[in-house]
């Protein structure tokens, strides 16, 4: 029973193709997973966007959508209506071309990252022996969509918003590459099945998690940081800074158009948050050897959300970075306390088992960390804001 | 060779035409992504899937990206006066046409020998690893060193010179 | 035709595309593009002769391939590091106009 729960949308997926003659199977298998991807994560969005408005909505002392159905819970389809039915404009001057091409080649890259992540036991599109690196690629083919987009709408917000985001992007892309390579290191691994089957193992009941050592509680907490900068989330959304720049690069952007940017975005969310699951949290494994019973799709998804909801408080919390700060924070501190991380999982990986690694690798990075945040603050790079008035 | 390959080939051979055609800069750079993410496909084509892999991330992610930085800092979107193309353009087609056409010529000559159709080599990412950090170890430290320099240079050569220099 | 020959004649045809590109554009960061394409060309040939060589478990192909890769991304950042230097100098990054070895 417990099995047949677990293994329910593949044995699901099986039954169906069996209707099918043996030589379309594999092919339509593909179509069938493809199309669930595509259909499960919108849904997925249409929920979050609820949830995040609710939740910024209750941060900031007020109700959020309240109007469509019962509690507001219905307002999603009423902005999909609103979007679709909108007049698609496209400015004068713009490049009409590329300004169509950009909104497809976010959401084909966001939605291909989907491929090879493992969504439980056995669920994984496909398991590539370069899985991470393929996910890293079609990450970096996003830059090139936000660049498309802002270039294209000969708007200077759009253009700045773009140059900013691209900036931005590749600052913390390395950040998140370097980040994620201590796993690749421990689990010897570059395909995200084998990575979460390595820590798909309990000792004590407690599951061998890679968040639960010093170097890689370090590694989630630079992981969470570049991935929020990845999506362009709050408080790392200069690019789409309201009060400076209107809506970024897609400023120029409305009805469907405006809608696929919104999606992209928001699914790349959900696949950066379900990377981070997946590195360090173990995928779809469950958190105590007794919860096991518990399907692991199910184990899955409920990791993905509690990341969008850190996003969601994150958003409702913090306040937005200037541009340098910015810059400096990737380059000055994010980057040398990843490289810091390598070197202490290597010391971790040749000190052999026992209390005394434990407590000079976590010595090594608190001292890091301590010390680098205080020569950071002294120099004033990450201090208080300070502001300066037009004489 | 099948339809996917003379499709991907089709498309490469296209976006270059286009990066070295094309009068905006800008597109000019956006035809060339498409170039490398043809290259890319190709690599796969050949079951070289780390380095088809590698060869977006680095070239899309990031060699694309620089270069339209470069464009967008320099206003390089701007068409100039004189044309987009040298005064010696002439001489610069000829020049290439013949390459081509030695190369080809010499492809062609050879064609009949070459190795037909084999197994595609099982190569996992493990063995590209081990083989990087044992028989290639040497290369790749210097590989290191050079991105190290080249990091650096960058930075140097692009950094703001000083008022009174 | 040996599928070999095909991606070598691709392989040709880009490099011949680069080095039309990088002979007769005017625009430094064009001539930089040009070059980025014959070096993939290159790596295309490497990756084939990897694919169809008699040898194809000691990755030597690859290899090459692999940190012509790296080299290149090296190569781009210095070559538009220089780029943006000489616009800064000069505001210009015509190649006809830059006929001076005094700056």
């Amino acid at each position: 029973m417990i099995q047949t729960l677990d293994q329910i949308f593949v044995l699901l997926k099986h039954w169906l193709l069996n209707f099918l003659p043996a030589a379309w199977q594999p092919a339509v298998g593909v179509v069938l997973s493809v199309v669930c991807i595509i259909g499960v994560f919108p849904a997925l969005f249409a929920f979050t966007t609820v949830l995040e408005r609710k939740g910024i909505g209750r941060i900031q002392n007020r109700l959020g959508p309240n109007r469509v159905g019962p509690f507001g819970i219905l307002q999603p389809i009423a902005d999909g209506i609103k979007s679709l039915t909108k007049e698609d404009i496209v400015p004068l001057k713009a490049d009409a071309a590329v300004h169509f091409l950009a909104p497809i080649v976010l959401v084909v890259a966001v939605f291909m990252g989907f491929a090879v992540l493992p969504m439980g036991r056995n669920m994984v599109l496909v398991d590539m022996d370069a899985g991470l690196l393929f996910y890293f690629a079609m990450g970096a083919s996003t830059e090139v969509s936000v660049f498309m987009a802002g270039w294209s709408s000969r708007n200077k917000y759009s253009l700045l918003g773009a140059m900013r985001a691209v900036a931005q992007m590749i600052s913390y892309e390395v950040a998140l590459l370097l980040s994620s390579v201590v796993v690749v290191m421990m689990s010897g691994s570059l395909s995200l099945v084998k990575i979460v089957a390595a820590q798909n193992q309990y000792s004590w009941g407690l599951p061998h998690w890679y968040i639960f050592t010093p170097w890689g509680f370090a590694g989630a907490l630079m992981f969470g940081i570049a991935a929020t900068a990845e999506t362009n989330r709050s408080p790392f959304d200069l690019p789409e800074g309201e009060s400076e720049l209107v809506a970024g690069y897609f400023t120029e952007y409305s009805g469907f158009k405006f809608a696929l940017f919104f999606l992209g975005e928001y699914v790349a969310m959900f696949s950066i948050a379900g990377l981070g699951a997946t590195l360090f949290l173990g995928g779809w494994s469950a958190p105590l050897a007794a919860l096991q019973f518990i399907p692991s799709w199910m184990w899955f998804f409920g990791k993905l959300m509690v990341a969008m909801c850190v996003f969601i408080w994150m958003r409702g919390t913090l306040p937005r970075l200037r541009q340098d700060q910015l810059m400096n924070f990737a380059w000055k501190f994010v980057l040398p306390m990843c490289l810091l991380n390598l070197f202490v999982a290597g010391l971790w990986r040749f000190m052999g088992d026992g209390l005394l690694r434990w407590v000079i690798c976590s010595a090594i990075l608190i001292l890091a960390y301590v010390g680098m945040g205080w020569g950071e603050m002294k120099r004033k790079h990450l201090g208080p804001r300070t502001y300066r008035y037009a004489e | 060779m099948g339809i996917a390959f003379y499709l991907v080939s089709v498309l490469t051979v296209a976006g270059g035409l286009a990066a070295v055609l094309l009068k905006n800069t800008v597109h000019c750079a956006l035809a060339v992504t498409t170039a490398f993410a043809g290259l890319a496909l190709l690599f796969l084509q050949l079951d070289a899937q780390f380095a088809g892999f590698a060869q977006i991330l680095v070239y899309i992610g990031a060699v694309a990206i620089l270069v339209v930085f470069a464009i967008l800092l320099t206003r390089g979107s701007e068409t100039p006066k004189g044309g987009v193309f040298s005064k010696t353009w002439l001489a610069g087609l000829a020049v290439a046409a013949a390459i081509f056409a030695v190369l080809g010529w010499a492809v062609l000559q050879v064609a009949g020998s070459l190795p037909q159709q084999n197994a595609a080599p099982a190569v996992t990412v493990n063995q590209i690893g081990e083989a990087l950090m044992g028989r290639y170890v040497l290369p790749l430290e210097i590989i290191a060193l050079l991105l190290t320099a080249a990091l650096i240079g960058a930075v140097i050569v692009a950094m703001h010179e000083k008022e009174g220099d | 035709m040996s599928p070999l020959a095909g991606y070598l004649l691709v392989a040709a045809l880009i490099f011949a595309i680069g080095l039309a590109g990088a002979l007769t554009r005017r625009n430094a960061i064009l001539v930089l593009i040009g070059i980025e394409l014959m070096l993939n060309a290159a790596n295309l040939n490497l990756i084939a002769f990897w694919r169809y060589g008699p040898h194809p478990e000691a990755l030597t192909g690859m290899m090459f391939a692999i940190f012509s890769i790296a080299v290149a991304a090296a190569e781009a950042a210095v070559g538009l590091g220089l780029v943006i230097s000489i616009h800064r100098h000069a505001k210009t990054t015509d190649l006809d106009e830059m006929n001076r070895m005094k700056g």
